[in-house]
């Protein structure tokens, strides 16, 4: 059987947050947002398809990096849009430019939907899907699976995310 | 039910966590390749997915004609966030280490 032999590279991630699809929308693209959860390192999206991604480093990661006796690049992730059905549907392709083995694979493509619960009013399920074809490094470290690297991937990051919205805390704060 | 009664219930099950290791170790796997890992009927298996998949941990996407099955491990995150964290993590990891140190010693 092909499948069997078929080496998948995709991550599929979903969860459901107690909040309108507006707002999971905005906590994804509005870097007034999104750098209050996970990382913390805010996101700037140009939305529209070709439009430009990148994410900035934050203070904290600068003073890490410096602490750590390594030079952490202002941008550390960046990409571009490919697909965008607001507040439903987001594509974009995403490299991690924090370290050398992750900078030097191709592209990722990064997919967010968000939909409301069918049986659950009031709730929503963002499903994020990482196709990572040819892009170890950086499947390593979004999986949280790299004991040594960067903490807990996007499990973390979503949980922080449904958090936040939720309860209008995140983990750091 | 709540989400999180139905991820404890999920996991209250052997071959579930099973399944889980499974796609764990290589994930986006078929019903066919699933069940071809345990002695059981493809109906069994099937609903073990479905006990899975309702609880968030498995999610099925479409690739084609095929339908695979990907291991979510956002509502354990969820758990350990909610709960492990605050029982204190660090008595928890202790107890853990010690609980493998004595088990490797036999």
């Amino acid at each position: 059987m092909t499948t069997e032999t078929t080496a998948v590279t995709t991550q599929v991630y979903r969860v459901w947050i107690k909040a309108p699809q507006e707002k999971i929308w905005a906590a994804i693209v509005d870097p007034e947002w999104n750098k209050r959860y996970g990382y913390a390192a805010p996101s700037f999206f140009d939305l529209k398809p070709g439009g430009s991604y990148s994410s900035t480093a934050s203070q904290a990661m600068k003073d890490f990096g410096v602490a750590a006796g390594f030079e952490v690049p202002d941008t550390i992730v960046d990409g571009e849009v490919v697909e965008i059905d607001p507040p439903r549907l987001l594509v974009q392709t995403w490299r991690m430019l924090m370290a050398p083995t992750t900078a030097a694979e191709p592209f990722s493509r990064l997919t967010y939907e968000i939909s409301e619960s069918k049986t659950q009013p009031g709730v929503c399920k963002l499903t994020v899907t990482h196709e990572l074809a040819g892009a170890p490094a950086t499947a390593a470290m979004v999986a949280g699976t790299d004991e040594e690297g960067a903490g807990g991937g996007w499990a973390w990051v979503l949980s922080d995310l449904k958090s936040m919205l939720e309860t209008g805390s995140t983990f750091g704060e | 039910m709540t989400d999180d009664d139905r991820v404890f219930k999920a996991l209250a099950d052997p071959t579930r966590r099973f399944l889980l290791d499974l796609l764990f170790q290589r994930d986006g796997r078929t019903l066919t390749e699933l069940e071809s890992t345990l002695a059981m009927t493809r109906f069994g298996v099937a609903k073990h997915l479905g006990v899975l998949a309702e609880a968030g941990l498995v999610v099925v996407r479409r690739s084609g004609r095929e339908k695979l099955h990907f291991l979510n491990p956002v509502p354990i995150r969820l758990i350990h966030d909610r709960w492990i964290d605050k029982y204190t993590e660090r008595h928890v990891t202790a107890l853990v280490d010690l609980k493998n140190a004595l088990e490797d010693e036999s």
